[in-house]
């Protein structure tokens, strides 16, 4: 498990050399750019941890997508109709919890295929989502918070502690995944039954139900990922997930199946994406807008097929458990 | 393996005098899973229509009388079904060498555009322009599905997330053609991004309220049926699907059966594309063909992935979605209605082991279960 992750650090490296290249050059620039990518890689950072703690514990989640619809969806119309937006957002998790325990009871109790499982909630989200859209809401802000002191802190303040809370929840929550992982009984456990369940399961590990709350739990960080889609967007559009959820799993991929490793991968991506909306909005370079929405795609695709082989995924991933 | 049509004979249930299953027998065996199905999301549709304040019965009952009842009914649900056939067709032959290509959308507007671009561009005989127009669209889509193939065999990225994010880049390609700016766009077309009219030479015709386009489409069913069960490279797919290392232990390439696979699966979404221009739309509109993508999972799935069977499967969600023009008139449900019944078609086709539960029918059996993938190495 020690293995170092050379490919990640050494792109996190030169993206923040580049960082800081770019700031000694056009300080306010490179400003705008790095903000946009913390705050990009957020939704992609928790949907990546979603995937890897479903896999982790022996399930394959690609319903993300849908997750993060479902999630979007509730929390913008609870907000807009009781007017809390802390009431939305309790609703939107509520709704993502019940999302992933759809995936767990389907994968886990009747151990249907969980390719077919994911694709099942990524169309129902969509159709659902769509099918009850009403026109012509608002929602009341998600809150934004600029951190008093740090705020103030050269280059890394403004990129880093102005942000809406739930970008400040992902950097919080991608600490608390790896020491959880790697520092608790609970991670020890969760490692064990997506390498080897039938082995964790004679020692005692209930593999069953440690699957279902980490489904369950996994939902919810996907349901974070969609409430920060809506902090950004400030509203609720269909379809607004844009593939963010199959994104995430590349992120996953390119992390390999590591909480930092994911966070160096979504930042990547959130830095190409700040830079491509930089450009788009100074016009520097004569494409059409097409070509543009092309890259965060092309850039998965090429990030996958990068580091494919090298993310060895966890051994267990994909079967459902029959017992020891 | 996924076919339920080489299902073992069933343990209990009232055919146990059929044990000797003729061919006749499997097939309506076969049907008896998607038909409770269909039966099962029909009633949990209906709760959601109630949910909405619709009376379910009624909203049944119109999309019946609207897509099955009249002769434009049929044409416009046979019209529908066309590249469902295709894109259904797609998906089931992907999954019986284990791959699953959800990217039928972004093969289907690649195949489209290509077809216009061919069928308004040329100036050939019929004999000649039809027909090459609709393997131009196939050929582009092909492409893209070989380079996926290729990503996955020697890469080891997992097609379910290449081939979505091609539907995105394949659409945003498509929409740049065709737009304004585009090489392919259309002068006399004001703001709309879409391509010049096909020439006559490449629009395949209807006769009467019925399109042509359609019986194209099942003759692909029968060739792909044809491929899978009477040659010897069927054979390796299905080889390859069922278990990839005792394929490899017999010898058989497997990445180039992973490529090749991906390649004809997109080039039959891509015909499903060049179909929908030249029969449908007599050019490519790029917000035509929006949505079509995940239907061919749900027919795929509900034919239990028989090419044959994507035909029936194709028609009824051909029908669903030729109603929903209506549905919209009358009770004012908009169209998604219908991606939520096939999300629920979906699982329960899906799901035996649910179905078994809720309808206490012992005879639909757990080999039923669709299995795909072992993970994301398999």
């Amino acid at each position: 498990m020690s293995t170092i992750k050379p490919i990640p650090l050494v792109l996190a490296g030169l993206s923040l050399l580049a960082a800081i290249l770019l700031y000694a050059w056009d300080g306010q620039q490179t400003e705008a750019v790095v903000s946009r990518a913390v705050v990009e890689a957020g939704p992609l950072l928790l949907g990546a941890l979603c995937g890897l703690l479903c896999e982790r514990s022996g399930v394959i989640n690609i319903g993300i997508e849908g997750t993060m619809l479902m999630s979007a969806f509730a929390g913008f119309f609870i907000a807009s109709y009781s007017g809390v937006i802390w009431i939305g957002m309790l609703g939107g998790l509520a709704m993502s919890a019940v999302v992933g325990l759809f995936l767990a009871w389907t994968s886990v109790t009747l151990k249907q295929d969980q390719i077919i499982a994911g694709t099942i909630i990524n169309i129902f989200a969509l159709g659902f989502t769509s099918f009850y859209y009403v026109q012509g809401r608002t929602m009341p802000g998600v809150p934004r918070v600029a951190i008093p002191v740090l705020k103030d802190l050269p280059f890394v303040g403004p990129m880093l502690f102005d942000h809406g809370i739930l970008t400040y929840s992902a950097m919080f929550i991608v600490v608390a995944v790896h020491l959880m992982l790697y520092r608790t009984r609970w991670g020890l456990r969760t490692r064990a039954i997506g390498e080897h369940p039938s082995a964790a399961d004679t020692v005692g590990v209930n593999v069953i139900t440690l699957r279902y709350r980490n489904v369950i739990l996994g939902g919810l960080l996907a349901g974070v990922a969609g409430l920060h889609l809506l902090q950004s967007a400030s509203s609720f559009q269909r379809g607004m997930t844009n593939g963010k959820g199959f994104i995430a799993l590349a992120v996953m991929l390119f992390g390999r199946y590591r909480p930092f490793g994911a966070m160096g991968a979504a930042l990547l991506f959130g830095l190409l994406g700040g830079i491509q909306a930089q450009l788009q909005f100074k016009q520097a370079l004569d494409i059409p807008p097409q070509f543009f929405g092309m890259i965060p795609y092309l850039l998965t695709i090429i990030v996958l097929a990068a580091a494919g082989l090298a993310a060895r995924p966890p051994a267990a991933a994909g079967t459902p458990y029959e017992g020891a | 393996m996924t076919d339920t049509a080489l299902a073992d004979p069933e343990v209990g249930g009232e055919d146990n005098d059929s044990a000797e299953s003729s061919a006749l027998a499997a097939g309506l065996r076969g049907l008896r899973l998607p038909t409770v199905a269909v039966g099962l999301a029909a009633v949990a549709g209906g709760i959601l229509l109630i949910v909405s304040g619709e009376n379910p019965l009624s909203v049944y009952w119109s999309i019946l009388d609207e897509s099955f009842l009249s002769g434009s009914g049929i044409g416009r649900t046979l019209e529908k079904a066309t590249p469902m056939v295709m894109g259904g067709l797609a998906v089931a032959f992907a999954f019986k060498a284990g791959l699953f290509n959800i990217g039928g959308q972004g093969q289907l507007l690649l195949g489209a555009a290509f077809a216009a671009w061919v069928g308004y561009n040329f100036d050939l005989p019929l004999v000649v322009h039809l027909p090459l127009a609709m393997v131009v669209g196939g050929l582009v889509a092909a492409l893209l599905g070989a380079i996926v193939g290729a990503l996955k065999a020697y890469r080891g990225a997992h097609e379910v997330i290449t081939t979505i994010m091609f539907n995105f880049v394949a659409g945003n390609l498509t929409d740049y053609l065709v737009s304004r700016d585009g090489p392919w766009n259309d002068p006399d077309g004001g703001a709309i991004a879409r391509t010049p009219r096909i020439r006559d030479s490449a629009i395949i015709p209807t006769y009467g309220d019925i399109p042509i386009g359609f019986f194209i489409a099942c003759g692909f069913a029968f060739l792909i049926w044809w491929l899978l069960n009477k040659t010897t490279f069927g054979f390796e797919i299905v080889t390859t699907g069922a278990n990839k290392h005792a394929a490899r232990y017999a010898g058989i390439g497997v990445n180039r059966i992973i490529i090749l696979t991906m390649a004809i699966s997109a080039f039959l979404a891509g015909i499903g594309g060049a179909i929908q221009s030249q029969g449908l739309f007599g050019r490519f509109e790029a917000s035509n063909n929006a949505g079509l993508g995940f239907d061919g999972i749900t027919i795929a799935l509900l034919a239990r992935t028989n090419p044959i069977a994507v035909i029936p499967a194709a028609i009824l969600i051909g029908g669903l979605n030729a109603s929903t023009t209506r549905l919209q008139q009358d009770f004012r449900i908009e169209p998604e209605v219908v991606s939520i019944l096939q999300a629920l078609i979906l699982f329960f086709v899906a799901a035996p082991s649910v179905v078994r539960w809720l309808v206490r029918w012992k005879a639909i059996g757990d080999e039923e279960a669709i299995q795909l993938t072992g993970g994301w190495g398999a």
